[in-house]
């Protein structure tokens, strides 16, 4: 009988070992490819764009370098989805849960290469999961009670969190930078309140944070630079020209005369809704979008000061922190709720010139103003940052922390060791699995140091044992400046407990997504015409 | 595949009887029968993996590249790039089947293509087909009525629901979500139960919303008493939280008039333009006004907002939702007692609907991840499924796993008739089919024990993705349960060590079992009719 095809031309179908080995490779060729920017020794990677050679992106950042890989293989592709993923969810730890996962999987496939079944593995994987997971908040400290010590430990997390960037030479100052911005939004903490203001020129340490709110926009021309108890209209309303939007609205004239008319119709409609904004008695108008010239000049005779172009973000940050409501319409006698503010000013950073609001009535503004070498390291710096924000918001959330440095992934390793070694049947082998792949997120931040990672690592292995009695209070962890074993409780490598587990839970849930496949069935790629 | 044999006439001229015969390959008579059933094996051959407890997830990649993982017979089939059309009609079976019942894809698949198998030494003993076909039909009514008298019964009422909960978990036992078994069969439970109509035992689906995030984790995944939409308040400074809204739920977009009708406005005096601007700004009011004077405290729309439009509305403090989906705009309708309004003329006060609360929620970290829940809605039990999990792909199978569990649910509040699963009954029809064979006097006899035989398929396929010794497991079990007389003994995937089905609480629904070897058995009468097999000549 000779084989029927049943599937279209182009389309493959890959089974058993094949489909296990391209999941595999797929999933460990990722794993190998962020791997070597993990931890404070980790190196950052150029991403180039195959069509515009000039467009390149200098990161450490795990999500970013991943959102840029053109991958064609179906388990490298929900190992990129797990890194966003967590970014958008915790925003940080993006590298470690695709680390974690492809080790995970590296320890199933020799598994698997002993003829174990891929069910048993996820059984144990799960077992595992859940020991660790608990040994996670058994070992989290909460000082909370303390406000010092609570302090100090958005510190330390901020500091653990940016000592993998670019910013690790000043990891104090943009700590503190960080902390700051959080701690002035408040309870309710949304850290896209917090604005970013890149300018190149200076070096990374003359960065700070402001105050006040900054906006990248110039006022009109010949309009004051400085107001003082300024009342402020934001607006989102066309300042070019008023058109009428009414559908199929057309003007269809016969001579010049009526042109002219016309033309100055509009130019009165304009002038008019200016005078409705002014006697609003504001003294700064803010709109989302352009001003033309002939508004800005009125405003200008009305000792108005005009802002244009300020964008949706630019409009809602000011509104929030103003006070302000979002005017579209305008009408007589109307009444607005005019923003407050205590001085607008036009201030210079480096060469160029942005608008400064101070004195604001409400809390939660707070811009960070970036300066350094160039605008690669610039945006490097803002993801960084924004990482580290990120995971602050959610230590707020959650003021529980756990050691870094390798040390919770020790303490966690060793919890499901001592459940495997009790356990009966083949799932013992995948829980000592699980176990080792936690042992190589410490063993990935040694040989990104440059450090014998067997040597170390079996060294804080040794270390966790001798106090296994206290499990979960042994703060040992890695010292990767002086390449050796070191307490984190005074180093100050803390991290978040939301950033550990929800790494934990998505590398478990992914992990066991690729491990249960054993066909990949592909379609005939959609034909793309010549363009 | 052969050509078509040319046909001469009596001067040796070549006859045309089909266009472009020559580019044309046709196949007939048994070969084409053969053909058609390799084909649809061929098909089984890869779902196989997929069944049970055990069974094992495929990847699927779509045209465009897209992952997802699956372990659904359904999705799988209809995923494939398939080109024969043999194969595509068994995934229109199991497609079918997933409209019908929604539990079983995979188990329909494979009970059609081990039927087909199972005809390939019947049509070789030289049993026409048709003989095969109708034998096939009898077998297939025969077992219905069997199964009938060895199904059971689960007793619930609408104060304890707690036994459906067994079967729910029998059928998330094969999925990715089978970590949170129990959590999610009391989902699937608690939402089936609380939008059923006791009174009619009817359950209407469009009432179980199911809306997913990707983000936290499984376990993070929740009922929500209420719906929820996947859109945010339209303006910033709305307020995000409403209790006792009023909602008018419109069809009507604030923007600009725009009639159907082609028109044109032509503006040739001052006068006019003003007129006109005039008449715009009136009109965003208007709307607006009739909104407030009907005492809504919330607007729903299906269309866009001008912004003049939406800061009129939030000056007027009615907070308001934009660009929501037509099903969702019905859903609210059916929910709050509202009616879909679809002008703004038409705005009043008893077309509006009512809830309890309404509020905005943010998710993960980025601010723009709104959702918008609204709870205590009075008239329909309107219930959303909140999927949450790691990564898109699981949210996806998630979706799928959980539809499943809620069709069964729904199938045994009509019909709460059960079989055992397991294999169990398929294995306890087989012995009966088989002892009804040898009491027919026909061809039919032998055409009944191949119909017993392609029934062990499931059993057998169960066995193998479990791991066991598939044909000493099969007899042993079929040993048992005819020594013992019970038919409830099936294969022990999970190796409880124990295979009495009844004990373990595996449970399939009588309705899916009986349309499961129906439809099956359909699909492969209709293979068996066709003996001719023509393949158009493809476009030079």
């Amino acid at each position: 009988m000779s084989v029927i095809p049943i599937l279209n031309e182009g389309a493959s179908e890959e089974r058993q070992e094949n489909a296990r080995m391209s999941n595999f490779v797929g999933a460990i060729a990722i794993k190998d490819l962020v791997k070597t920017t993990l931890g404070p020794k980790g190196m950052d990677k150029i991403m180039q764009s195959t069509t515009n050679t000039n467009d390149v992106t200098i990161t450490n950042d795990g999500a970013t370098i991943l959102k840029n890989v053109a991958a064609d293989n179906a388990a490298a592709k929900i190992l990129i989805n797990v890194s966003m993923t967590q970014d958008s969810e915790v925003g940080d730890g993006t590298t470690s849960v695709v680390v974690f996962t492809g080790e995970l999987l590296a320890e199933a496939e020799k598994l698997i290469n002993k003829n174990i079944h891929p069910q048993t593995i996820i059984m144990g994987y799960r077992k595992a999961q859940k020991v660790a997971i608990e040994t996670l908040q058994k070992c989290a400290r909460d000082n909370s009670h303390e406000q010092s010590k609570l302090m100090d430990d958005l510190m330390n997390i901020a500091k653990t969190t940016l000592s993998s960037k670019i910013l690790s030479q000043d990891k104090d100052h943009f700590a503190k930078i960080a902390v700051d911005a959080i701690l002035r939004q408040g309870k309710d903490v949304n850290v896209d309140r917090i604005s970013f203001i890149k300018k190149v020129g200076g070096t990374l340490t003359d960065s700070y944070l402001d105050e006040g709110y900054i906006l990248s926009k110039s006022m009109g021309v010949g309009q004051p630079r400085r107001i003082e108890n300024a009342r402020i209209m934001i607006a989102n309303t066309a300042m070019d020209a008023d058109k009428v939007k009414i559908y199929g609205a057309k003007v269809k004239t016969s001579n010049m005369q009526n042109v002219i008319d016309l033309e100055k119709a509009e130019k009165d409609r304009m002038a008019r809704k200016v005078e409705l904004i002014c006697d609003s008695k504001c003294n700064v108008f803010i709109n989302r979008l352009l001003i033309y010239n002939y508004p800005e000049q009125l405003f200008t005779q009305k000792g108005v000061v005009s802002i244009e172009h300020a964008e949706f973000d630019g409009i809602e940050h000011l509104a929030a922190i103003t006070g302000a409501e979002i005017v579209s319409e305008f009408r007589e006698g109307a009444d607005y709720r005019l923003g407050t503010c205590k001085l607008i000013e036009e201030v210079i950073i480096g060469e160029d010139r942005v608008i400064r609001f101070s004195g604001l009535p409400k809390a939660g503004a707070s811009t960070i103003v970036l300066r350094g070498a160039n605008q690669h390291v610039l945006d490097e710096a803002e993801r960084s940052l924004h990482d580290a924000l990120c995971v602050l918001q959610q230590a707020i959330r959650d003021h529980r922390v756990v050691y870094g440095g390798g040390c919770t992934e020790m303490i966690m390793a060793q919890a499901v060791d001592d459940v495997a070694n009790l356990t009966q049947g083949k799932q013992q082998l995948a829980m000592l699995g699980f176990s080792t792949a936690l042992r190589q997120m410490p063993t990935h931040l040694c040989d990104n140091a440059g450090l014998d990672s067997h040597e170390v690592v079996s060294k804080l292995r040794a270390a966790h044992f001798a106090e296994k009695e206290k499990l979960g209070e042994c703060p040992l962890g890695l010292n990767l400046e002086k390449g050796e074993v070191g307490s984190m409780e005074k180093l100050g490598i803390v991290e978040s407990i939301s950033v550990k587990n929800a790494m934990i839970n998505s590398a478990c849930e992914a992990t066991e997504l690729i491990l249960r496949v054993d066909t990949i069935l592909t379609s005939a790629p959609r034909q793309r015409r010549e363009e | 595949m052969a050509k078509v044999p040319m046909l001469i006439d009596e001067t040796g001229q070549p006859y045309i009887i089909l266009q472009d015969q020559q580019n044309e390959q046709r196949i007939s008579g048994i070969d084409a029968l053969k053909n058609n059933i390799y084909a649809a094996m061929a098909v089984g051959g890869t779902i196989r993996t997929s069944y049970g407890p055990k069974g094992m997830d495929k990847a699927l990649v779509s045209r465009d590249g897209d992952v997802s993982v699956t372990n659904d017979g359904r999705t799988i089939l209809e995923s494939m790039d398939i080109a024969n059309q043999i194969a595509r009609l068994i995934v229109e079976l199991s497609i079918a089947h997933d409209d019908e019942v929604g539990d079983g894809t995979t188990g329909v698949a494979i009970l059609a293509c081990a039927l087909c198998e199972h005809c390939l030494p019947l049509l070789s003993k030289g049993i026409h087909p048709i003989r095969i076909a109708e034998g096939f039909e009898k077998a297939a009514s025969a077992v219905c009525s069997y199964i009938e008298t060895i199904a059971d019964k689960i007793e619930f009422s609408q104060g304890d629901v707690s036994p459906l909960l067994v079967p729910a978990r029998s059928c998330i036992s094969s999925k990715i979500i089978n970590r949170q078994s129990d959590q999610m069969a009391k989902i699937a439970v608690d939402a089936v139960t609380s939008v059923c109509d006791w009174e009619r035992r009817d359950v209407q689906f469009d009432h179980i919303k199911i809306e997913s995030k990707a983000g936290g984790r499984l376990e993070d995944t929740e009922l929500i008493q209420g719906l929820l939409i996947d859109k945010g308040i339209s303006h910033i400074q709305m307020s995000k939280k409403i209790e006792k809204a009023k909602i008018a739920i419109l069809t009507c977009p604030f923007e600009a008039p725009k009639p159907k009708t082609k028109y044109e406005i032509n503006i040739d005096t001052t006068e006019k333009y003003e007129k006109l601007a005039q008449e715009e700004k009136e009109y965003y009011r208007r709307m607006v006004d009739l909104c407030k004077a009907s005492g809504a405290n919330l607007i729903i729309c299906q269309w866009g907002f001008d912004d003049e439009a939406n800061y009129l509305l939030m000056k007027n403090e009615l907070p308001a939702i934009r660009w929501v989906g037509g099903p969702d705009i019905e859903l609210i309708a059916m929910a709050t007692g509202g009616k879909i309004i679809p002008r703004f003329e038409d705005i009043t006060p008893e077309k509006l609907g009512t809830a309890e609360l309404v509020r905005e929620i943010t998710i993960g970290n980025s601010g723009d991840q709104c959702m918008t829940c609204i709870e205590g809605c009075p008239y329909t039990k309107a219930v959303t499924i909140f999927l949450r999990g790691g990564n898109k792909m699981i949210i996806e199978e998630a979706k799928r796993s959980i539809h499943d569990a809620v069709c069964v649910v729904r199938n045994l509040i009509k019909d709460n008739r059960i079989v055992y699963g397991g294999g169990a009954v398929e294995l306890a029809s087989s012995i009966h089919i088989n002892e009804l064979a040898d009491t027919i006097a026909t061809q039919d006899q032998y055409i009944f024990r191949a119909y017993a035989e392609a029934m062990e398929a499931i059993p057998v396929c169960l066995a193998e993705n479990s791991g066991l010794d598939a044909m000493s497991e099969i007899e042993k079990i079929k040993v048992q349960q005819v020594t013992t007389k019970n038919p409830f003994l099936g294969i022990d995937c999970m190796e409880l060590g124990e295979s009495d089905m009844k004990k373990n609480g595996v449970y399939e629904t009588l309705v899916g079992k009986k349309a499961q070897i129906s439809l099956a058995t359909q699909v492969v009468r209709m293979i068996l009719k066709i003996d001719d097999l023509i393949k158009e000549g493809g476009e030079q």
